[in-house]
């Protein structure tokens, strides 16, 4: 099963590695992983969306809260959340398909930010769904470049994730 | 007033009460040693650095008190790697301080550089790499506090030769307040109060005790417990001695190789109480056999230990003590006293499992490791601490020495680490010069350790080392005998070890020999008598088995009995 956890933790080196670490050291794939400071600059969030056996999951959930420097985890599946990623994709513009392209991205309200003499740089903002959805339709007319940022998430309504007594 | 590195580690040692360090110099660490030399504490200078922190890990088990390593960075650091691995799988607590080559230097291959924090992160409870010495004295405190509170463990501290020169203002913390880490001590009450409720309504209840009650005290309040309601206790190596071996209620150990009885009881029994242990594999034996009938509760204060292995129906996180006092104040007389009352039927099932197999051996010609082992607990009565190797020695040890009290046992239970036994005697000895410790051991264990004898010589512990001497790595030979049809790959040492007699002697300490039964005990008195490190070598059967046995991944009651 999909899982989407966001972790508080310290602000300081070698925590991405006790992190990932029992992840790796199960076999476990991470699909993404987003970290970044928050409000609080000696905290930062980190969003993983993984795949594994429910029970593993469980313990591995238990095991991140016994890391010294995690603050708080929250198996955000449990609850209900909304997630965004965003992607830059480089895909080929000729005279042919240009216009066919800025068409596409107005529907996903994406943005061109670079042009080049055979290239378009696009930058679209969705959940998972529509960024598939939406590569689906670029690549018949030739993705060249791709980067996502993994995802981020948060809890919906006023309930605060990342509040560390929540 | 302004101090260094190595001035601010040696002032944290004396706020965190060390007495005893066990160490080993080398390049890095050079200014921190330079200031231990004319500080007061009791310095023991091991042979390898594995034996420090076994030795740490020993003082540890011994004292309750936190052990504390230091040695050199590179090869000094990472031979601290099996110790600090024995200690985390035991939850002993250590700090063990790494010298490490100048913060400018990290990652450019120096000499005797290694990157002991990426090595031992999954084997430490935490690890810190001090790059400022303006961290250095909030890193010791948070260190010792991780080390011993919750459920303990090895906390490595890497000190780049910098941050031992530097200077700074020298102010140790008060508290700490670590906000990722807050153990539960307190149990939920609620659990508390449903866990006496199921407790009350059971038939056939076990005590399923281990390493926790020893690390929180608690063998006072198990003790009473158990007692007053009447339940029987079966321990697990790492608990064993938290509850007295020759207590009518004791079952001895349960599992691969626990009493017939103790298993039994287990499979039968309606309610498992589990306290301060783990459902390791080597307890259950195949898990969905395990315990089919029972209700388990558990208490640990890790809650990762809970439902890990086996579905737990009542899990409690907090320390076993506290519950224990918790779950005894909440038990009415008279309730208690007919819930005892009802358990009489249970009580004779146990003793029926104590008449169909006993722990028994045939002392004929040949000297029967048991043998030595029972008349070890009878010269000393039970009152000596008694460290082991691993494999045969260990569970001959676990099953034939009623352990009376807690940390009187030293013994690498969750890693099984041969060489073990000698270092945790040092360790054990440094802290109680006056007290009998003995190192129940191998031929191959002994092997693994021995330059150690030099430690034990020059600081005149009077250890008593016993050598079981069976030519064999006897638990191997008996897997290879059960399990590879006899083909004894490997595991034959018949003839290739060197005389330990000459051994002692070379290295300054006495040495003895037998094979004759009879010359057993006289030549272990003599040996506890004499006050100075004694090496007995007893030439036992070589191909003796441990039983029973319980098969890995076998139900625990399919117990091979000869």
């Amino acid at each position: 099963m999909r899982h989407v956890i966001t972790l508080l933790v310290e602000n300081e080196f070698g925590v991405l590695t006790r992190v990932t670490g029992l992840f790796s050291g199960r076999g476990f794939n991470i699909e993404s992983l987003c970290v970044a400071e928050t409000l609080d600059p000696t905290v930062s969030t980190m969003t993983i969306v993984t795949r594994g056996d429910d029970q593993i999951l469980e313990q591995v959930l238990k095991q991140l809260n016994k890391l010294i420097p995690v603050i708080k985890v929250v198996d955000l599946i449990e609850k209900e959340f909304v997630e965004r990623e965003m992607v830059l994709v480089k895909v080929s513009a000729t005279s042919e398909t240009r216009e066919e392209i800025l068409r596409v991205i107005d529907i996903f309200r994406g943005k061109v930010i670079d042009v080049g003499a055979k290239t378009y740089t696009i930058e679209v903002t969705g959940d998972e769904k529509k960024i598939n959805a939406l590569l689906a339709l670029l690549k018949p007319l030739g993705i060249k470049e791709l980067v996502r940022t993994g995802r981020v998430a948060m809890i919906r309504g006023s309930k605060i994730t990342t509040e560390p007594g929540a | 007033m302004k101090k260094t590195g190595s001035q601010i580690i040696v002032e944290s040692l004396k706020k965190e009460g060390v007495d005893i360090i066990f160490n080993y110099p080398g390049g890095a660490v050079l200014p921190l040693f330079d200031e231990l030399q004319s500080a007061s504490f009791k310095q023991v200078l091991v042979r390898h650095e594995q034996a420090a922190v076994h030795a740490a890990d020993g003082y540890a088990r011994a004292t309750g008190k936190v052990g504390v390593v230091i040695v050199t960075s590179g090869p000094g650091a990472t031979n601290t790697v099996t110790g600090i691995a024995t200690a985390f799988m035991d939850s002993i607590p250590i700090v063990v301080m790494t010298g490490q080559v100048p913060t400018l230097l990290i990652g450019n291959d120096a000499f005797q550089e290694a990157d002991i924090i990426g090595i031992t992160r999954p084997c430490t409870k935490h690890n810190y790499l001090v790059k400022d010495v303006k961290d250095l004295a909030r890193t010791l405190r948070e260190a010792f506090y991780v080390a011993r509170n919750g459920r303990p463990g090895p906390v490595l501290i890497d000190l780049p030769k910098d941050t031992l020169i530097n200077s700074t203002e020298f102010k140790y913390p008060e508290k700490v307040f670590i906000r990722g880490y807050q153990p539960t001590y307190e149990g939920h009450l609620g659990q508390i109060q449903r866990a006496v409720k199921l407790i009350l309504k059971s038939k056939k209840p076990v005590l399923y005790v281990g390493g926790g009650i020893i690390s929180s005290n608690a063998s006072k309040e198990l003790t009473l417990f158990a007692e007053k309601c009447g339940i029987p206790v079966t321990m697990t190596l790492m608990g064993l001695g938290s509850f007295p071996g020759n207590h009518p209620l004791s079952l001895g150990m349960l599992g691969m190789h626990g009493t017939y009885w103790a298993n039994m009881a287990v499979m039968e029994s309606d309610l498992l109480i589990a306290v301060g242990s783990r459902f390791d594999d080597r307890v259950t034996g195949k898990i969905e056999a395990f315990a089919p009938q029972a209700k388990i509760i558990h208490i640990d204060i890790d809650p990762t230990s809970i439902s890990k292995n086996v579905r737990v129906d009542l899990p409690i996180v907090g320390d076993c003590k506290r519950i224990l006092s918790k779950i005894l104040s909440l038990l009415e007389e008279e309730e208690v006293a007919s819930f005892k009352a009802g358990l009489e039927k249970w009580h004779h099932q146990v003793e029926k499992f104590k008449a169909i197999h006993n722990m028994t051996y045939e002392q004929k010609e040949i000297i029967k490791p048991q043998f030595v082992i029972e008349k070890i607990y009878e010269l000393t009565k039970g009152d000596a601490i008694i460290s082991t190797e691993v494999g045969q020695n260990q569970m001959w040890t676990a099953q034939y020495f009623p352990f009376l009290k807690p940390r009187t046992l030293l013994t690498s239970g969750g890693l099984g680490t041969m060489g073990y036994g000698l270092p945790a005697a040092m360790g054990a000895q440094a802290a109680f010069p006056n007290k009998l410790v003995i190192d129940i051991s191998g031929d191959g264990s002994f092997q693994m350790n021995s330059q150690e004898l030099a430690t034990v010589v020059q600081y005149q512990m009077p250890i008593k080392v016993v050598i079981l001497n069976n030519g064999y790595l006897g638990m191997v030979r008996q897997w290879q005998e059960f399990f590879y049809g006899k083909r004894y790959a490997s595991s034959c040492l018949e003839g290739t070890s060197p005389d330990f007699v000459k051994l002692a002697e070379a290295y300054g300490a006495v040495g003895f020999r037998t094979n004759k039964p009879e010359e057993v005990v006289p030549m272990l008195k003599k040996a506890f008598s004499i006050p100075e490190p004694v090496i007995i070598d007893f030439s036992v059967d070589p191909e003796e088995n441990v039983y029973p046995m319980v098969p890995a991944g076998e139900p625990l009651n399919q117990m091979r009995l000869v």
